[in-house]
């Protein structure tokens, strides 16, 4: 029964779903009524009680982070991270694009709850479209006077929402990142401690959560903490979002419980490859999660889990491939992604992340000598923990658990001095299939 | 051809004065999303709207957000050279980016691009002898289920792009 359940993806398709007669029309902003009435740790307890885990990457539980917040110093923030840039995610545009107004409820609860008066969303800069959905829901909550002085005309609680537009650069989807772009300033992170709910946003306590995470609290208002935690298992509670993409037959957004089975969702949900061959490899996170061989696959995908496996649930990006993908070539073109994304603060990984692609790339294209995968490795053992910033760690992780688990593929590029898969064998055809995005075909 | 390096550095004042009073006016709603302490924070959007404005973030744009902003013009030059979507040189009349990370090229977006470049007659960051389309791969566009996916002048993103839609979108860029 559960795995019926829809949190995020219940109106999805549904006709103008994005305005806010459509969403008061299915019970929207009910929530906040009812925050409104409770005391505001009382919610706090809510969300610490629904086992929500941050569901930009790191996992991290939301009602506790919520509690760093030091007592007594105001102003306080609230950042939205809707930086959406991580290879392979793509699921919180859906929910700006299909139900902006659960994010804005999401705000407005947990801006009540922490007694913060003023919040941004931080939109990666190529998505104008989203943005601009995002901006007129705002418009249309601000003149109904949900959001705005005295939100929903009743409470003593005055809440401005603004949309902040990135410019293209995926490090700032990193929180300390994001807050000094918002400072209007380069995105170079920030050495923690001190975390931002100590020390944030124009110095002052702030709150980093992605759109996923803040859109499930209205739900968990209206249902309760213990409702949410039981959708999950253990310390994860809830539905998420899995965006699958790659050599599957169905891809898209699917919302399953936070510890559905990875090979499941492959095989049965998404009609397995789309080619009909075997799965080869599946990066079951976001391309910075270690990569999984299909032996490794039958494993639940919630964040202790997948952890155990020795990966990472990540931002819940699901990249499959089949077997005629060269998994050199896939590493090669991660590798330039994050030589291309790194800041360039840390020496480490502004001079590795380069070594490593063209490193990739001289063996992808048979100029390999023996040896040189286990060079990557050693150069890509030099940069994870060695920076200010996790990217270190997301551009060394491909490149260990690719060599570790593909070293066959490897070592015969080297030996045959050329790809053995072909040139063919990367996107055999430009072939363009309907994706499934939570339930509806886009 | 432009009479002077457009990386040169120039004077805001020497933009025109027109177009300077709209960015004015058009500045002034977006200073209202930020404490009035730190109006430095609007320098993304403000370099945005220069650009759009003036049609690059040239030296000169970027002194102009400086100068508005309170704060020096060597941040807003930091700023400008640090975000992919802002331009301090000239651009063709249309931008096309084509996403090239792994679930694009999965789907064939390398083979997309080789396309590209030979009907353009353009490399990687080139534009089009009629200064109609500058081509350019970028990362990862958020459309990984809908894939490949293409960006057409920052604003429309174009999904599941096959050989028969690239053709048609070329044809409509002019």
């Amino acid at each position: 029964m559960s795995d019926e359940t829809r949190i995020l993806t219940a109106r999805w398709g549904k006709k103008d779903s994005h305005t806010l007669a459509s969403y008061r029309a299915d019970g929207g902003y009910a929530a906040l009524e009812k925050a409104l009435s409770m005391p505001q740790a009382a919610i706090v307890e809510e969300v610490k009680a629904s086992n929500l885990r941050g569901r930009g990457g790191a996992g991290f539980a939301t009602g506790l982070k919520w509690t760093f917040l030091p007592k007594d110093i105001r102003p306080r923030y609230l950042c939205v991270n809707a930086d959406e840039s991580e290879p392979g995610t793509f699921k919180d545009r859906y929910i700006i694009e299909h139900d902006p107004h659960m994010l804005i409820e999401g705000i407005a609860i947990t801006c009540y709850a922490l007694d913060i008066h003023l919040a941004y969303v931080y939109i990666r800069g190529e998505f104008p479209r989203q943005a601009r959905v995002l901006e007129q829901a705002l418009a249309e909550a601000r003149a109904a006077g949900i959001i705005g002085k005295k939100i929903l005309g009743k409470a003593e609680f005055d809440l401005e929402i603004h949309v902040h537009r990135g410019a293209g650069a995926y490090i700032c989807g990193e929180e300390s990142a994001l807050m000094e772009s918002l400072e209007g300033k380069k995105g170079y992170p920030r050495l923690k401690p001190p975390f931002p709910a100590v020390v944030g946003l124009w110095g002052k306590p702030t709150i980093i959560n992605n759109v996923e995470t803040l859109a499930n609290v209205p739900w968990i208002v209206a249902h309760g903490g213990a409702a949410f935690a039981a959708l999950g298992t253990g310390k994860s509670g809830g539905t998420r979002l899995f965006c699958v993409s790659g050599n599957v037959k169905r891809p898209g957004v699917y919302e399953k419980p936070v510890h559905y089975n990875l090979k499941k969702l492959i095989l049965e949900d998404c009609g397995g490859t789309a080619s009909g061959r075997p799965v080869k490899a599946v990066i079951p996170g976001g391309s910075s999660a270690p990569v999984l061989a299909a032996s490794e696959i039958d494993v639940s995908l919630e964040f202790d889990a997948l952890k155990a496996a020795g990966s990472m649930a990540g931002s819940g990006g699901v990249i499959v491939m089949d077997d005629s993908v060269c998994m050199v070539r896939v590493l090669s073109r991660i590798a330039k992604f994050y030589a291309e994304e790194s800041c360039g603060q840390c020496t480490p990984c502004r001079e590795g992340t380069p070594w490593m692609e063209s490193l990739c790339e001289k063996i992808e294209h048979g100029h390999g000598v023996p040896g040189d995968a286990d060079k990557l490795l050693d150069m890509a053992n030099h940069i994870g923990g060695f920076t200010i910033c996790a990217l270190g760690d997301a551009a060394a992780m491909p490149v260990q658990s690719f060599v570790k688990k593909f070293k066959a593929d490897f070592e015969r590029h080297v030996a045959e001095h050329r790809c053995p898969f072909g040139d063919a064998a990367w996107g055999a055809s430009q072939d363009s299939r309907d994706a499934v995005i939570g339930g509806m075909r886009a | 051809m432009p009479s002077h390096d457009p990386t040169e550095p120039g004077d805001w004042k020497d933009l025109p004065k027109d177009l300077v009073a709209r960015f004015d006016a058009d500045l002034a709603p977006v200073l209202q999303r930020y404490p009035p302490e730190h109006r430095e924070a609007a320098m993304l959007p403000a370099l945005r709207l220069g650009q759009e404005l003036f049609g690059h973030a040239s030296p000169a744009v970027q002194q102009l957000c400086a100068e508005r902003l309170g704060t020096s013009a060597a941040r807003a030059e930091e700023v400008a050279t640090f975000y992919v979507m802002f331009h301090t040189r000239p651009n063709g009349r249309h931008l096309v980016e084509v996403c090239t990370n792994v679930s694009c090229c999965l789907a064939g977006s390398d083979r997309m691009v080789r396309e590209l470049r030979r009907k353009l007659g353009v490399e990687n960051g080139g534009t089009t002898a009629d200064g109609r389309i500058t081509l350019r791969e970028v990362e990862c566009l958020g459309s990984c289920g809908t894939a490949p996916a293409v960006l057409v002048d920052e604003e429309e993103m174009v999904e599941r792009v096959t050989p028969a839609k690239l053709e048609s979108l070329l044809g409509s860029l002019k």
